[in-house]
C-alpha cells in the first residue's frame, strides 16, 4: 500500500470517527467551539503520530522477540500513557504558547480510542515504521478534519431553533450521522479509480 | 439493604452509562450491527468493569493517590487481555467479529470512569453491585440498539448458533425491505441522535412528576 494511499483511506475512506466511531467522546464533548476543535484535533493527531511510531518500536523490538504479542494491549496502553505525559513536559518546557494551546487537551487524550486504536491497527495490518506513522497522522488528520467540520455545524445549530428535547448532544449525534452519511461516498472504490489499491 | 440495591439498580435506568451519562460511546455505536455482538460486548465489559471494580476497591488504600490513574489503566488492561484470551478461545466467530473494539475497552470511559468515581471511595460489596449495574445496563442499552439496528436494516436477528440452528431469526417484513441505512455507520449516529432526544424527553417527564404531588 502506498502512502497517499494511506492517507486516504485514513481521513476518507474509514474516517475514525464518522466510519469507525473511534474518539466520538471528544467529538462530542470538544466540538461547541472551533477553537478548542481545533486544538483537540492538532493534539490528537501529534500523540497519534508519536504513539504510531513508538507502539511500532515496542511492539517489534520488544514484544515479538520475547514472544508477549498477547501483552500488546497492555503494553500500548501504558506507552501512551507515558508519552502523553512526557509529550506535555517537553511542550510546556519549549513552547509555552503551544502548551497553551494544547494543554488542557492533552490528558483526555490517554483515554482516547482514536490513539490506542491506530496503534493496534497498525500491528494488525503489519505496517513498516514509515507506514505506521502515515496511518497514524492521517488517523489524526481525518479526525481533526471531522471535528472542525462538526464544530462549525455546532456553531451554526447555537443559531438555529431546535426542538427543546433535541437541544445539544441529540442534535449533534443527528448532525453526525448526516455528515457520515455524505462520507458513505467515500469507498474503496476511489483507491482503485486512483490507480492506488 | 434497599441501599444495596439502589446501587445495583441505578446503573440500569437512572444513571445509564450509554444514554444518561454518555460514557463508553465508540463501542456503542460500533459493534451493535449484530445482537450477538451486542451481547458479546456487554459481556466482556460486565467482567472487566466488575473485576477492575473489585480489585481497585480492594486497593484503593495501598495504591498513592498521585499515580493511581496508571495503576487504574493497568489493572483494567490486564483483564481486558484475559478477557481477550477468553474470547478467543471459546468464541473466535465473536472475537473476529468485534476485532479492534476488544481491545479498546481499555480506553472505554464507562470503566475508568467508575473506578475514578465510585470504586475509589466505596466498601467492596457496593463496588461490585455498582459494576453489575452499569455494566447491565451498558449491555441492555447495547442490545436495545443492535436490535433496533439489525431487525430494521438486515432484517435479522442474529443470536449464537447452537447446534443445527445458524441463530438467525428473519423478520418479516424488514428481511424483503430492509432500510440498509441502520446497518450502516450513519444509522448509527442517527438512531444514537433520536435515542438520546427520547431518554431526554423521558427523563424530563418523570422530574415533573416527582415535582407535581
Amino acid at each position: 500500500m502506498s502512502y497517499i494511499a494511506i492517507l486516504i483511506t485514513y481521513v476518507f475512506i474509514t474516517n475514525f470517527i464518522l466510519v469507525k466511531f473511534m474518539g466520538l467522546c471528544p467529538f462530542i464533548g470538544v466540538s461547541k467551539n472551533s477553537e478548542s476543535a481545533i486544538g483537540m484535533g492538532l493534539a490528537v493527531t501529534f500523540v497519534a503520530g508519536t504513539a504510531s511510531v513508538v507502539c511500532w518500536c515496542v511492539y517489534y523490538g520488544l514484544l515479538v522477540p520475547l514472544k508477549l504479542e498477547y501483552l500488546k494491549t497492555i503494553a500500548f496502553i501504558l506507552v501512551i500513557a507515558a508519552l502523553v505525559q512526557l509529550v506535555e513536559m517537553v511542550i510546556r518546557k519549549i513552547s509555552p504558547a503551544l502548551y497553551k494551546a494544547l494543554g488542557i487537551y492533552l490528558p483526555l487524550i490517554t483515554t482516547n480510542c482514536a490513539v490506542l486504536g491506530i496503534a493496534i491497527i497498525n500491528v494488525e495490518n503489519q505496517y513498516n515504521l514509515l507506514e505506521s506513522f502515515t496511518a497514524g497522522v492521517s488517523a489524526g488528520l481525518g479526525f481533526t478534519m471531522a471535528i472542525i467540520l462538526m464544530s462549525n455545524i455546532r456553531e451554526r445549530l447555537e443559531l438555529k431553533p431546535v426542538r427543546k428535547y433535541f437541544q445539544g448532544v441529540p442534535i449533534a449525534f443527528i448532525s453526525a450521522g448526516i455528515m457520515a452519511l455524505s462520507f458513505m461516498a467515500f469507498d474503496n472504490s476511489l483507491l482503485t479509480n486512483l490507480n492506488l489499491a | 439493604m434497599s441501599a444495596h440495591i439502589k446501587e445495583l439498580t441505578k446503573g440500569i435506568f437512572r444513571e445509564n452509562p450509554t444514554f444518561i451519562i454518555m460514557l463508553g460511546m465508540c463501542p456503542t455505536l460500533a459493534v451493535t450491527t449484530q445482537v450477538i455482538n451486542a451481547l458479546s460486548m456487554g459481556a466482556g465489559v460486565l467482567f472487566v468493569l466488575f473485576f477492575s471494580n473489585v480489585m481497585i476497591s480492594l486497593l484503593k488504600n495501598v495504591i498513592p493517590d498521585c499515580v493511581r490513574i496508571p495503576c487504574y489503566v493497568v489493572i483494567i488492561a490486564s483483564f481486558v487481555t484475559v478477557v481477550e484470551m477468553i474470547f478467543h478461545a471459546f468464541v473466535p466467530s465473536v472475537y473476529n467479529a468485534l476485532g479492534v473494539y476488544l481491545p479498546l475497552i481499555v480506553v472505554n470511559c464507562i470503566i475508568l470512569g467508575r473506578a475514578e468515581a465510585f470504586a475509589n471511595k466505596n466498601s467492596v460489596l457496593d463496588s461490585a453491585l455498582d459494576a453489575i449495574g452499569m455494566g447491565t445496563g451498558f449491555t441492555l442499552a447495547l442490545t436495545l440498539i443492535a436490535l433496533i439496528r439489525e431487525a430494521s436494516g438486515n432484517g435479522t436477528v442474529t443470536l449464537l448458533g447452537i447446534g443445527d440452528w445458524n441463530g438467525v431469526i428473519n423478520i418479516p417484513i424488514f428481511s424483503k425491505w430492509p432500510v440498509k441505512v441502520m446497518s450502516l455507520a450513519a444509522g448509527a449516529l442517527l438512531l444514537m441522535g433520536y435515542l438520546k432526544a427520547f431518554f431526554i424527553w423521558k427523563s424530563s417527564v418523570s422530574v415533573k412528576k416527582e415535582v407535581k404531588p
